[in-house]
């Protein structure tokens, strides 16, 4: 085997992404819209969670905690296999008419990544609650104002919580094939198909240079992500 | 506090137009979504030449999950789809007899290859394909050679079981056996692993040559002639009376299909790139009788009705403006 193809496939990856392809463009579009409303659903369903398992001590919290911190890493293809069950017609939630829906994979790509946000929220307040609570009090700050100085010390964590949840969302596959089904068409209003579906589909065809360029592009996503996030918590830290 | 509250209120702002979007293209958009069979999908036929064509001159978009044959029948009984496009005929029968799919039509043929390695270690070049396959089993036996099984319930494996049982083989004991390797992946996947380990497989013809005109295999087409390789795609609709899908459009499409417009497209598909087609109009050769291809469609692709051979029998017909061809036995 020779490295002939790898190196021309790279070749032709560049050449794509610098002609900006309009269909790899909207592939890659596609994809950041799709994990993006899977991460803001699951930001405001998990972030409000977190902190209150953070901050609270109720009965039953541990045992939420622990389920959160177990579902953090449940295979994607295993979600996926549920979700398609339940969201096919002939299944509890098919009269949602989700299956194969760009709505569809946000939602499942949301149950995906709540435990992230949840698990990783609470872990950030629980590491400053007591330190933070204490200090404020002292100072006299009422009990309800003292809570709002602990979440607002664990937003860097919980920015952190949000940019992984993303970054999980979007480089996922298992979902996005069974509960999008991965569908083009050209002009279409309603096609499906993302990053990770596309790449698996051209390598099954044998088009590498096109799995090449769309892989790139998806480690381009998710480096610039990661490296905003960064620079966010550092200002937000040294402040 | 007030910010938050701000931020969170955008948010769902933002989903929920998204939300609505996205049901009004549903609802504005004639979608009719078809379970099928990676042969037909990786070769780019569907996407590439019947979407388009179909959407211009009806206004439906037509929505492929390939998958293999198996699965896109259980799709299809999952009421996911409105019509399957698949190429295993036992399946089909039984497919209909269960009650979820009705008015088979035929579409489109083209055979499978036995594909290895040049050196071609068994032998079998230029055999019949049941007579390759015992010589490549003699010879995996012996340690000389390798058979790559696709084991995925897919069309292809359903055509390769029957080819090892006209050979004289069990399937589910040979596939035991340790020159008898199993993928469980889609055809692609399939021929470059059977190329990096100089292995045999069977493969429909599309994505052999697309494979091999791409340069990403080396194997060769040992077994092409033969007609238990012939392979015959057929669409089926899915019964009414089982899902609420679009029975009308699914109609349309099978009669596209079929019609004189959609069979030229399915015929001159790929001619440009591989200078052969990798797929052959079916209906001309019904029409015309054109032996020995009508001898072998009658035999692979007709279905048993009383006295008849028929692309569909009639108890799985349901009230539509598609006709069937039907043959008298003889």
């Amino acid at each position: 085997m020779t490295w002939e193809y790898v190196l021309k496939g790279i070749e032709g990856a560049f050449e794509m992404i610098a002609s900006l392809d309009v269909e790899v463009a909207d592939i890659a579009l596609r994809s950041i819209k799709v994990s993006g409303i899977a991460t803001l659903m699951a930001a405001i369903i998990g972030i409000p969670t977190g902190v209150a398992l953070g901050i609270s001590t109720f009965r039953g919290r541990n045992v939420l905690r622990s389920f959160f911190n177990g579902m953090l890493g449940i295979p994607t293809v295993v979600m996926g296999l549920i979700l398609y069950l339940i969201l096919a017609p002939a299944g509890p939630l098919g009269s949602l008419k989700l299956l194969y829906t760009e709505m569809g994979i946000s939602f499942g790509q949301m149950l995906l990544i709540l435990p992230i946000v949840v698990s990783f929220t609470a872990s950030s307040i629980e590491s400053v609650e007591r330190e933070i609570r204490e200090l404020a009090l002292t100072l006299g700050a009422s009990r309800a104002e003292a809570t709002l100085k602990v979440i607002r010390e664990a937003s860097a964590g919980v920015l952190l919580a949000v940019i992984a949840a993303f970054n999980r969302a979007i480089a996922e596959l298992g979902i996005a094939l069974m509960v999008g089904g991965n569908i083009f068409v050209r002009g279409g209003a309603l096609n499906t198909r993302v990053l990770t579906t596309s790449i698996q589909m051209y390598v099954a065809r044998g088009d590498i240079d096109i799995a090449i360029a769309l892989g790139m592009i998806l480690l381009g996503i998710v480096f610039v992500i990661t490296t905003v996030s960064n620079f966010l918590q550092s200002r937000w830290v040294l402040k | 506090m007030k910010r938050v509250l701000v931020a969170i209120l955008l948010i769902v702002f933002v989903i929920s137009i998204a939300w609505v979007l996205q049901v009004q293209h549903q609802n504005q958009t004639r979608v009719l979504t078809i379970s099928t069979t990676t042969s037909l999908y990786d070769t780019g036929l569907l996407e590439e030449a019947i979407a388009p064509a179909f959407k211009e001159k009806y206004g439906i978009e037509l929505h492929f999950i390939p998958k293999g044959t198996g699965a896109a029948i259980q799709d299809a009984k999952n009421g996911a789809s409105d019509a399957i496009m698949v190429h295993a005929r036992s399946k089909e029968v039984k497919f209909m007899e269960e009650g979820y799919g009705v008015n088979r039509k035929i579409f489109a043929y083209n055979f499978f290859v036995i594909v290895g390695p040049p050196e071609d270690p068994a032998e079998i070049k230029g055999l019949s394909p049941v007579e390759a396959l015992k010589k490549i089993a003699e010879a995996g036996r012996s340690g000389k050679a390798i058979w790559v099984s696709r084991d995925d319930g897919s069309g292809t494996n359903t055509k390769e079981k029957a080819l090892w049982k006209m050979a004289g083989f069990d399937y589910v004991e040979v596939k035991e056996e340790n020159w008898f390797r199993r993928t469980g992946t889609g055809m692609g996947a399939t021929l470059n692993y059977a190329n990096n380990v100089g292995g045999y497989t069977l493969s429909d013809t599309g994505t052999y040559l697309k494979f091999r005109k791409d340069g990403l295999i080396s194997l060769e087409a040992l077994v092409d002639k033969g007609e238990e390789l012939i392979n015959i795609y057929a669409i089926i609709i899915v019964n009414p009376e089982k899902f609420q899908k679009d029975f009308e459009g699914a109609i349309l499409l099978a009669k596209w299909l079929t019609s004189r417009e959609g069979q030229k497209i399915i015929g001159q598909f790929g001619v440009d790139q591989y200078d052969k087609p990798l797929f052959f109009p079916i209906v001309s050769v019904l029409e015309k009788k054109e032996e020995p291809i009508y001898d072998w469609i009658l035999r692979y692709g007709l279905i048993e009705d009383g006295d008849k051979l028929t692309e569909c029998p009639q108890r799985y017909r349901y009230q539509s403006s598609l006709t069937f061809f039907e043959v008298n036995q003889t």
